[in-house]
């Protein structure tokens, strides 16, 4: 089909014209930054983003093998360690990376939903992360299951999400719950693309002050997470 | 969506040469490394799991006195409420009783399935083939009265080298005999493949056997000297020395300070207060005060250091 001929308000055309609008080539990618771009908060959100990519390639070679394998095999226990460790280094960077964003007010200029994802994101991690605690088939496992479920039964949680149930659990952590974090975590670095990183306090204007057009929203190009 | 007071002015000052993705693949190679370096060091808990057959041999008085209260329908499991049976109401937080309304979802009669069910596989023993008819075809008022008193002498009961439980004579009917076969098949190991039965081959559902062991003294008994149980921070720890589910401290503090520590209603009360906290930190930006006080407390003049000192008007 060509050009001349194409429908002009295909759905296909309005999601390409809708996404390169909010995030042209050079916002999606920038190659420079504002000059208060420059502290060692701003590495923990990278980190974390780091982190993430750490604990989904080791859990997809601990899935390779099956659930069983760690115990086994000195390479199963390596990689399931490598897993466990980017799991606290991912909660420890994020944890920082939060108050960093919480101290410099990080929600403003029409960021809102940049602090709101990023909070999400860390909540969703927490059963990510419980739902791997009772799939390790160990003492562990037995023991955070059996006190978990209080909380999810008192709840009525529990009626559909058991946390006993060794096969709800370890899809739940496999496929689930990563799918949800991935999303929310690349819908929060796209929203940072698209909006910037939130400038220090001496630009913002205050309620009913006179605005230049625009000023709702930060449009600078900036780094890929923060 | 963002409060008019947190609008900002587009950046009208200069830019600084940046390198996303290079910037993403240092970062990825510095926390693989990290990742690495931490494994060396300090590699990754795996205890072993406890079994019933480990429990019936290692605790055989504790075994047999869970059993009975499964038996007498007075063990956690047994008194516990939905998702598993009707015998309570659960937990409630005033007019909310979520755990009530969702229902029963995974039935579980701890007699039948903890006692008497397993008891029907054991088909070579006349003994045990006459007591368990003789108990079914008691009034349940005596079933109850014979479970409830041996349970209690079991509380005084020996245990000889071979395991074999000797309790002071009594008014027990056949309950006795029903669980020194029901004690017999644990310590062979035979109790685990009872408690996943189901219609299907493969088994991935561990709620029985875990909410049998959850309601005896060995998972209890090994948590303790792991510091994991509710009074010890339990709920964030993990097995050995690791941070474990360190993202969790405010959840279990709330189980060491009243009024949650001594409520019957802890569990819904705790989530319930962590659902409005959570609500609370999503939606921090819409919060008058809460969203106020970065600006209050000038840490960003730490964060933005550089950029104030080259621009200090």
């Amino acid at each position: 089909m060509s050009v001349a001929t194409r429908p002009k308000r295909s759905w296909t055309v309005r999601t390409r014209e809708a996404a390169v609008g909010a995030l042209p080539p050079e916002k999606l990618l920038p190659d420079g930054q504002p000059t208060y771009v420059a502290s060692w908060i701003y590495v923990f959100g990278v980190a974390t983003l780091a982190a993430l990519i750490v604990i989904v390639g080791s859990g997809m070679i601990l899935s390779l093998k099956g659930p069983a394998w760690w115990h086994d095999t000195g390479v199963g226990h390596f990689f399931n360690s490598i897993h466990l460790w980017a799991v606290e280094l991912f909660f420890f960077t994020m944890v920082v990376h939060l108050w960093g964003k919480y101290w410099m007010a990080a929600w403003r200029g029409g960021r809102t939903r940049v602090w709101v994802t990023g909070a999400i994101t860390f909540l969703v991690a927490i059963p990510t992360a419980l739902t791997g605690y009772v799939s390790q088939q160990n003492y562990d496992a037995q023991w955070i299951s059996t006190q978990a479920k209080d909380a999810m039964n008192s709840v009525g949680i529990g009626a559909f999400f058991n946390v006993t149930n060794f096969g709800q659990m370890y899809s739940w952590h496999v496929l689930l719950f990563p799918v949800a974090v991935v999303a929310l975590v690349a819908g929060h670095v796209l929203l940072v693309r698209r909006h910037g990183v939130v400038p220090p306090f001496e630009l913002t204007a205050r309620a009913g002050a006179q605005e230049p057009a625009g000023a709702a929203r930060s449009d600078g190009p900036s780094d890929v997470s923060r | 969506m963002s409060p008019p007071s947190t609008k900002t002015l587009p950046w009208k000052g200069p830019y600084a040469p940046y390198d996303l993705i290079k910037e993403l693949v240092i970062a990825l190679v510095a926390m693989t490394l990290l990742a690495i370096v931490l494994t060396i060091l300090f590699s990754s808990p795996d205890e072993k799991p406890s079994t019933i057959a480990q429990w019936s041999r290692q605790l055989p008085a504790d075994f047999t006195k869970t059993a009975v209260s499964e038996l007498a329908g007075t063990s956690k499991t047994a008194e516990y409420g939905p998702p598993y049976n009707h015998a309570s109401e659960g937990q409630h937080a005033a007019f909310l009783k979520p755990q009530e309304w969702l229902g029963v979802s995974h039935p579980i009669d701890t007699a039948n399935a903890y006692v008497l069910e397993p008891l029907q596989t054991i088909t070579n023993d006349p003994a045990l083939k006459s007591a368990t008819a003789a108990y079914n075809a008691a009034p349940a008022k005596q079933r109850k009265e014979w479970a409830e008193a041996y349970g209690k002498a079991l509380e005084k009961a020996t245990v000889a080298a071979n395991g074999t439980l000797t309790v002071q004579p009594g008014s027990y009917g056949p309950v006795p005999a029903m669980m020194s076969a029901l004690l017999g098949l644990a310590q062979t190991g035979g109790l685990e493949g009872n408690l996943l039965r189901s219609n299907q081959f493969f088994q991935t559902d561990y709620t029985k056997p875990l909410l049998f062991m959850s309601d005896g003294g060995l998972l209890e008994e090994r948590a303790q000297t792991q510091h994991l149980l509710g009074g010890q921070w339990g709920m964030m720890n993990e097995t050995g020395s690791y941070p474990g589910q360190s993202w969790l401290w405010l959840y279990t503090l709330w189980y060491q300070i009243e009024p949650f520590k001594s409520s019957a209603n802890a569990d819904i009360l705790v989530v319930l207060v962590m659902t409005v906290l959570s609500l609370a930190f999503i939606l921090v930006p819409l919060i008058p005060g809460i969203r106020s006080i970065p600006r209050w407390i000038p840490i960003h003049r730490l964060i933005w250091r550089e950029h104030y000192r080259a621009r200090p008007s």
